[in-house]
């Protein structure tokens, strides 16, 4: 029975792709995650190198040369996108403003993100008290407007760079505290747990090598969606004139000074728009992208 | 269920408080109020009259064991700037942010519930591909960029609808556009994930084997069961919508308590942001009361234990 | 001989896969006459869920059927328009189904699903369905009929739910009932009770059923005629008696050894197991699908494998007379 099994065409395994294949192709294939990718790492790029591709100084003013329009509306190449009402080259704002999205979206991501994960695996992985105190922070943050006090904070203590960063991460760790909450509450139940628990591994023992590698996926999605959320916050807070301060290169910003001209240069306002919007477009789809490409229930 | 709103009750109440706490402490993150108040030009001894006239010398336990009690009673302090009590101040403005708040949620829910369950019954059909496509570009668009733009084509370029105030209803269409844009994604990937999973169910496989019509099964049968949680994020997503109001009054300069707002923290009045800070909290801690309540109520389940 | 309520040619069901096409079920034929019970039994995977599904017109999407021949009372099923499906459906033939936990709406109270069911079909009132709803709760065996229509799913054990179930398949008064291992998630106390109820209503309002299980302890008790299906094929149907007493397939045979049977088995003797596999049926399959786990095998079995007709009962196998002297043939 055995030898005549051997090569029965009924039980012939077809030898598939290593795990490793399937995780790249299916990188690979997901036309959103290389986009998101792709758009990322641009602008990453374009953020760490400002100085050699910015034509100009995005800070010097030059008031013989106010809203010169951009190339495709009839300006020169001299100034691609135009200038601003105070003759400041607008493609050099705009590449240096990349830095202060980016700079605050991954700063912000990082306080909250270790805010949110301290809180939320502790919640998770004790229980009791601590997860109820836990899920009452989540509550009380959630019931504070976040713009609003966004701007009152900035507004009571000045809008620098350092200041906005420190209150969108100490604002936005509650999506970090809910996901690795119930992760941590999954994982937590897994007999691996139990196994490591039994040998006598110490509670940060089995929170480093048994629970985070498993939610580290979650963990991950989550600090990109944050970043997004962190760098629509900032322009936000920037264009209502209590975010980053100017003559600083933001975005927001940006669209701020060219509201006043948008009745006769839409431009000014659509440019650091969709600049912005596709930044965090790419950002929110590298997220996406990731989440399915390393969800548990995808996995061989 | 009597004791299920009685526990939620207090929780709420619990976080209401140490929410009023948390924007009472606000004002001392300066760390001196009375300067902060007094403006950069002021003299030291101005400082310190502004210090006891306003009672910042006592221990801030005890001014907010004060602020607390007036607060409760409806007093919220005057306004540095317009020397007018806050909460009358408030009440005045509070009328255009609900009305803007209410026809965001109406606008977000009758596009996105329809939008949801339209691609969850053909997944990756054009609709399903084009209201992802929608979520993830809401998801991405700066929402006061939104605005402007709306503003430039249908104000500027079209002139159909005033870019600008709030005396009539053309007033709200733009603004209600933006700031339901904001709560659609979420609304739309609930709806489509709850009635897929409903769709999946047994009891729908049930109603399909009683002979019942499509429409029904998807209606009656799966719509039913799916709303039950996108009614409890439509009420977050209210509470979210009237902070985010902010931005959106800003930029149509429709004079409601988001507006306020913004103006009082130019002006440095922070009496007024404070108390506005409260009451959008205090929004939001009833709505999300109410949803779970709403909630348990529509779900049987809950309803009867 | 009177045309049989059902009558099934050669039904296929394909799942297109990531890896290919899964012939899930691969040209199978029965027949059923108005107050029969047929047992479909096989392993889980076997395709006997499916096949239920398929004569309901249930089926997912995804799944193509085909048959050259599915009539129910002489009416060709395949090409009915979904309208008058519907119509039969839960009208003339209805289904009960495995989970009784999650077959009922958790949003609507035992009295509107049972009335559902009657409104749907029948020019009724309310009050009549209401009537008809507490008269069936009595007799699948409910207590307190009439406070039970004002209570939801969850508040009732699951043996309370399916027996809700039962009565909601029988509202219209059906000619046929499928009913898909309907004891399968009850405890073992309150299976035989269901199984009992289901059989003697069965009998008295004279319905044909088709049951579908892997308990052949169930089969010998209540079937007139058995399918006995593997790996998306019938390898082997008869009248009961014929099947019990006469196995000659020998997945048939491995399947009796495997169950303790009162008076057959002997005190003492060791049960049987079937080892091996099911193969994978994705991709053409040819020759016997069992051949992989059968004691019997020979290079023979990878061709195509007659069938053998001796009255109603049909095999599929090379061994001509089956497996009726098996045991004699070194294993």
């Amino acid at each position: 029975m055995t030898d005549m099994n051997a090569n029965d065409p009924l039980l012939q395994e077809v030898s598939g792709p290593s795990p490793r294949q399937i995780l790249f192709r299916r990188v690979v294939t997901h036309n959103g995650l290389m986009f998101g990718l792709v758009v990322v790492a641009l602008l990453a790029l374009v953020a760490i190198f400002a100085p050699l591709l910015a034509p100009h100084d995005p800070y010097s003013q030059n008031l013989l040369m106010r809203m010169k329009p951009p190339v495709f509306l009839g300006g020169t190449w001299e100034y691609p996108l135009g200038t601003d009402h105070l003759g400041r080259d607008y493609l050099s704002r705009l590449i240096y403003g990349a830095r202060v999205s980016l700079m605050i979206g991954a700063i912000a991501a990082l306080i909250s993100g270790l805010i949110g994960t301290a809180l939320g695996v502790s919640a998770g992985y004790f229980g009791g008290r601590v997860d109820a105190a836990v899920t009452f922070l989540i509550n009380v943050r959630l019931a504070l407007p976040v713009v609003l006090v966004a701007l009152a904070v900035v507004a009571v203590m000045g809008g620098s760079l350092e200041i906005v960063i420190m209150v969108l991460g100490l604002l936005l760790w509650d999506r970090f505290a809910v996901v690795m909450r119930s992760s941590t509450l999954q994982i937590r139940r897994r007999e691996y747990v139990a196994a490591a628990q039994a040998i006598g591994a110490s509670t940060p023992r089995v929170i480093l090598s048994e629970i985070m590698p498993n939610i580290v996926n979650n963990l991950i999605v989550v600090v990109t969606l944050e970043m997004a959320h962190a760098i629509l916050l900032e322009a936000a807070l920037s264009f209502l004139g209590v975010g980053v301060q100017p003559p600083t290169p933001s975005w927001g910003l940006m669209v701020s000074e060219g509201k006043k001209m948008m009745l006769f240069d839409a431009w000014l306002v659509l440019i650091p728009g969709a600049v912005l919007f596709v930044l965090v477009l790419a950002i929110n789809l590298m997220g996406d992208g990731l989440r399915d490409v390393t969800a548990p229930e995808n996995r061989s | 269920m009597l004791q299920f709103i009685l526990k939620r009750l207090m929780l709420a109440a619990i976080v209401a408080l140490t929410v009023s706490f948390i924007s009472f402490s606000l004002m001392f993150l300066s760390g001196d109020p009375a300067a902060a108040l007094a403006g950069e030009t002021a003299s030291g001894e101005d400082i310190e009259a502004i210090r006891t006239l306003y009672g910042f010398d006592r221990p801030m336990l005890v001014q907010y064991w004060e602020w607390l009690g007036s607060a409760l009673t409806g007093d919220l302090g005057q306004s540095y700037y317009f020397k007018l009590p806050v909460a009358s101040l408030i009440a005045d403005r509070l009328g255009v942010t609900m009305t803007l708040g209410l026809c965001g949620i109406t606008f977000a829910l009758l596009t996105a519930v329809p939008l949801g369950v339209a691609a969850a019954i053909r997944p990756n059909s054009f609709i399903d591909r084009l209201s992802l496509f929608m979520s993830v570009a809401g998801q991405a668009m700066p929402s006061f960029w939104f605005g402007l733009i709306l503003i430039v084509v249908f104000s500027i370029k079209f002139g159909m609808l005033p870019p600008s105030g709030a005396s009539t209803w053309k007033h709200f269409i733009m603004p209600t556009i933006v700031l339901g844009y904001y709560a659609m994604p979420a609304i739309m990937r609930l709806t489509r994930a709850g009635m897929l999973d409903v769709l999946s169910s047994d009891y729908i496989r049930t109603a399909r084997a009683k002979g019942a019509s499509e429409v029904r099964v998807l209606f009656k049968h799966g719509l039913r069961n799916a709303i039950i949680p996108v009614v409890s994020l439509a009420a977050v997503q209210m509470g979210f919508m009237l902070g985010g109001s902010i931005v959106v009054e800003s930029i149509f300069a429709l004079h409601g308590a988001g507006f306020l707002a913004w103006e009082s923290i130019g002006r440095n009045d922070l009496p007024t942001v404070q108390a506005l800070i409260l009451v959008f909290a205090m929004f939001y801690i009833v709505f999300t009361f109410l949803a779970d309540v709403l909630n348990a109520w529509l779900d049987p389940r809950m309803r009867s234990s | 001989m009177t045309e049989p309520l059902l009558n099934v040619r050669n039904l296929k069901l394909d799942i297109p896969v990531a890896s290919g096409t899964l012939h899930a079920v691969r040209g199978i034929d029965f027949d059923l006459k108005r107050g029969e019970t047929l047992c479909i039994v096989g392993e889980s995977g076997s395709g006997k869920s499916l096949t239920s599904l398929a004569l309901m017109g249930l089926l997912g999407k995804r799944i193509v059927r085909k048959a050259d021949q599915m009539t129910f009372d002489g009416t060709e099923l395949t090409t009915m328009s979904a309208k008058e499906l519907r119509k039969l459906r839960g009208g003339r033939m209805s289904m009960i189904f495995q989970e009784p936990m999650t077959s009922l709406n958790p949003a609507y109270t035992i009295g509107d699903q049972l009335m559902e069911a009657l409104l749907l079909h029948k020019p009724v009132g309310r009050e009549a369905a209401r009537a008809r709803a507490i008269e069936l709760l009595e007799k699948v065996g409910i207590t307190a009929a009439e406070s039970r229509l004002g209570q939801y799913p969850h508040q009732l054990s699951g043996g309370l739910r399916q027996r809700v179930m039962i009565a909601m398949a029988l509202m219209c008064g059906p000619e046929l009932i499928i009913a898909d291992e309907p004891t399968t998630a009850l405890d073992v106390t309150i299976q035989a009770q269901i199984l009992r109820l289901l059989v003697d209503l069965i009998r008295e309002m004279n319905m044909a059923m088709i049951l579908i299980t892997h308990d052949l302890g169930v089969v010998a008790r209540v079937a007139d005629k058995v399918a006995v299906m593997y790996a998306g094929e019938l390898v082997e149907t008869g009248p009961a008696a014929d099947i019990f007493a006469k196995p000659c397939h020998p997945y048939t045979r491995g399947l009796l050894r495997c169950i303790p049977l009162p008076g057959k088995t002997e005190r003492g003797s060791e049960l049987g197991t079937i080892p091996g596999i099911v193969p994978s049926l994705v991709g053409e399959v040819s020759g016997c699908v069992f051949r992989t786990r059968c004691d019997y095998a020979a290079d023979a079995c990878r061709n195509a494998i007659p069938r053998h007709t001796e009255g109603a009962h049909t095999f599929r196998c090379i061994h001509p007379d089956g497996m009726r002297h098996a045991e004699e043939v070194p294993a």
